[in-house]
């Protein structure tokens, strides 16, 4: 049915941007903060640049006591307050016609049948011919009996000439075979394809913009290997502590949290060899190749760390320690601080330690790809001369401003001869558009128009937890508590001299 | 920061705007040069419109005016900073000096990054050719500007030449996605098509050249009361696929067998066109073919 070839299309035409079908999102969790600050302002933006359909229509469910015009008033004051893009009434009005709200928790026949309902009679009105997406903004504990009921009723069944497609958040499970488990409920239901998995941290863009600096270029791919690269820093620092979330992240930790996906996704994009081209499936071909070949090297006593953060002084302002976080025990022995060495067993890498690290009320918020060079192998300068001189460095910054920075070294002028390191900065906010989409309005427009996301599938999530399930099982084996390290600084002494064995220091982000 | 200059030189221009730069710090992250050639009287406009899109692509900006006067002088404003991504340049060039713009221009574009010109009303009939435009990788004109659009449009047609483009077109875009849509969405055959438009409207001509060039069917003008294009009829054996503005900002939609539905269609803001425009730096080759064929549609009555 793809054969469609639409004569008014021309991919010389590039102008012309590509309309998704008509369809319904059904959000589940609509009341919770990520709809009402990303998702829904997303849908906005996207219908402001034109790139719904006419005919889009979107479906609030929730445990509130709302009519459809509360839940319209809801998305507006969501759109007007965080909307990338200028409020325009005429937009609003063309989404407004197709907003309703089903009430209900998750598991009541009754309200699924007004879901039912609810969807079929858009499906005539508004002309949504069957397709139908739904948006899971819920914890995974929730999806099991979601995706029971959406079958009980019938909500997804497919035709030929429909679709439905699912979005689910991270955490896919917290080890390998939790994250297994939840596969088999969501596949139960979904063929791989129908399936949007999104981790907000790595949006399509930036995993574009990485793709086009490593494989657009001739300059860098020679230098892109074991031959020229010492080791390779991953760095996802956070500012702030864990809120008020001590009952999500207290036992998970920050390895499951964010290394497992987004830590490690960063590796294999910035590892893996060429795709033969950029089709999802090339792509993911060659993310799971390299992460088949990484492993965290034994004795993880020497090559992983963790730690704790404690009170401090962070930016100007004192902050409690992780232990004193309402909602967490004393004795607790969860991570907000990870650490591993990561080695690439192929051609490319052999020798070539990645470091990944991750940490909260680190002293601030960056996430960056740093590829530290070899020293030159003969400098025809004295040891003063160059006493200044580092090593040279590839910086990918993915996050705040980002952009590429290359470091290297420059004599200082007027000296008789002194060579001091210095940067060239690339930043894409001051090169390109100053907003790019945002990372849910890329993800929203491809599940509509089914563009195959370059997010992880189930084979890669299953692989960063073969990778990571080792570690945890033996920090979970250890009797003390994670090393503290007080707020606002770079982490605790075991991630320094983790490097340190090794013959290397973190950079400074 | 601001410097005027006044009886200047190319090269007292460009040391002006390096110190302006070193003063104010700004990142050199600038992607293109865009030369805006303009009268006196859309001056303001114009500018605005070239700072707004500077938001998206930081560029540098040169406007070059004509002043009419006997002794040849160059006099320049320069602004960097100010709350503006990218250099601004204001040039009046004086008297003979009309026929140098090149050799003062050339000196002051960035290096290696595209040159755009824009002519955003009166341009020279062949842009190509033209001491300015002649430095340019794009050159992009606005026949809905001139005194008679349709036969702007003519002669853009006829000189056309690769990386010319004209904002008639740009503002088609959103009527072009839509229409594209409804065939995905039918996928049906279509045996006619007609255009209703303000009578004589360029872009209505230029969208009614498109559709007959990818479909194939001839099709029908006819004049309507609104401003712009008012209504895009295509006929298929299943219905007609409507698409009608009825009121500013808002069209209705309908496809065969489907509940009518309005969607949100308004005119675009120069600012708005401007930033599509520069998006791409290649030569619009659907465009040409379109403009061809309106050269051709015009030739054959």
């Amino acid at each position: 049915m793809n054969a469609y070839n639409n004569p008014l299309r021309n991919p010389q035409d590039r102008r012309l941007p590509r309309i998704a079908g008509p369809c319904v999102l059904v959000i589940f969790g609509v009341t919770g903060d990520l709809s009402r600050k990303k998702l829904m302002p997303a849908v906005y933006d996207l219908a402001n640049r034109g790139l719904l359909p006419p005919g889009f229509a979107l479906v609030g469910f929730a445990r509130r006591d709302w009519a459809n015009q509360d839940f319209a008033q809801q998305v507006h004051d969501a759109v007007k307050e965080n909307a990338r893009t200028e409020f325009r009434e005429e937009v609003w009005e063309q989404l407004l016609e197709g907003i309703r709200f089903v009430s209900g928790s998750f598991d009541d026949d009754a309200a699924f049948a007004r879901l039912g309902e609810t969807i079929r009679e858009l499906d005539e009105t508004r002309g949504t011919g069957g397709n139908h997406a739904f948006y899971l903004s819920i914890p995974p504990s929730g999806f099991e009996t979601v995706m029971t009921m959406l079958r009980k009723h019938g909500l997804t069944e497919g035709g030929e000439d429909n679709w439905n497609r699912v979005v689910i958040e991270k955490p896919f499970g917290h080890d390998l075979q939790s994250a297994k488990e939840l596969d088999d409920v969501v596949s139960a239901l979904f063929e791989p394809h129908e399936v949007f998995r999104i981790d907000h941290y790595l949006g399509k863009e930036t995993v574009q913009n990485i793709l086009a600096l490593r494989f657009a270029n001739q300059m860098f791919e020679p230098i892109w290997n074991n031959h020229y690269v010492s080791h390779v820093e991953i760095t996802m620092a956070e500012d702030i502590g864990i809120g008020g979330r001590a009952g999500y992240f207290d036992g998970i930790g920050i390895a499951r949290d964010v290394m497992q996906n987004h830590l490690l996704q960063l590796l294999a994009l910035a590892a893996m060899e060429e795709p033969t081209s950029f089709e999802a499936s090339q792509l993911r071909t060659e993310k799971k190749k390299v992460l088949a070949a990484a492993r965290v090297p034994e004795p993880y006593d020497l090559h992983t760390a963790r730690g704790q953060y404690a009170a401090g002084w962070q930016g100007g302002k004192p902050v409690i320690g992780y232990l004193e976080e309402e909602g967490v025990s004393a004795d607790s022995g969860t991570e907000t601080y990870a650490a591993i060495r990561v080695d690439i067993d192929n051609r490319r890498w052999a020798g070539v330690p990645f470091y990944l690290r991750t940490a909260k009320r680190l002293p601030r918020r960056v996430t960056e790809v740093a590829l530290s060079f070899k020293r030159a192998p003969h400098l025809p300068f004295t040891a003063t001369d160059t006493e200044e001189l580092g090593t040279n460095a590839l910086v990918m910054r993915i996050q705040p401003d980002e952009g590429v920075t290359l470091r290297f070294g420059a004599k200082v002028p007027g000296t008789q001869m002194e060579i001091r390191e210095v940067s060239m900065d690339f930043g894409y906010g001051g090169s390109f558009t100053e907003s790019s989409p945002e990372a849910y309005e890329r993800l929203i427009l491809d599940v509509l128009l089914g563009d195959p996301p370059l997010f992880p599938q189930q084979e890669e999530v299953e692989l960063s937890w073969k990778i990571l399930d080792p570690v945890l099982e033996y920090w979970a084996s250890l009797d003390e508590q994670p090393e503290q390290y007080e707020a606002g600084t770079w982490g605790p002494r075991s991630g320094l001299e983790m490097l340190a064995r090794d013959g290397f220091k973190w950079r400074r982000p | 920061m601001i410097t005027e200059l006044t009886d200047t030189s190319s090269r007292d221009i460009a040391a002006a705007l390096i110190k302006a730069r070193r003063t104010v710090g700004t990142a050199s992250g600038l992607v293109l040069t865009l030369l805006i050639v303009t009268d006196g009287e859309h001056f303001d406009e114009v500018l605005a419109a070239a700072q707004a899109s500077a938001t998206a692509h930081p560029s540098r900006v040169i406007v070059v005016t004509y002043v009419d006067a006997e002794k040849p002088q160059l006099d320049a404003t320069i602004q960097v900073g100010e709350g503006h991504p990218g250099d601004l340049l204001i040039l009046r060039l004086h008297g003979r000096l009309r026929e140098h713009g090149d050799s003062i221009c050339l000196p002051l574009l960035l290096p290696d990054s595209p040159t755009i010109v824009w002519w955003p009303n009166n341009a020279p009939d062949n842009l190509a050719l033209d001491p300015i435009g002649s430095l340019a990788d794009r050159r992009i004109t606005d026949a809905a500007s001139a005194p008679d659009p349709q036969e702007a449009l003519i002669r853009r047609a006829r000189n056309h030449a690769a990386g010319d483009t004209d904002l008639t077109w740009t503002r088609l875009t959103r009527w072009r996605a839509l229409l594209a849509a409804s065939l995905e969405q039918t996928r049906a055959t279509i045996t006619g098509a007609c255009v209703r438009s303000a009578p004589d409207n360029a872009p209505a001509t230029l969208l009614a050249a498109w559709l007959s060039d990818r479909l194939g069917v001839d099709v029908t003008r006819v004049d309507g009361d609104g401003i712009g294009v008012n209504e895009v009829v295509l006929n298929t054996d299943d219905g007609d696929i409507v698409l009608s503005r009825v009121r500013e900002g808002t069209a209705h939609y309908r496809v065969p067998g489907e509940p009518e539905r309005s969607v949100a269609l308004r005119r675009r803001p120069l600012t708005d066109l401007l930033t599509e425009e520069l998006q791409r730096m290649d030569a619009d080759d659907i465009f040409e073919r379109t403009v061809q064929k309106v050269l051709e549609d015009s030739e054959a009555s």
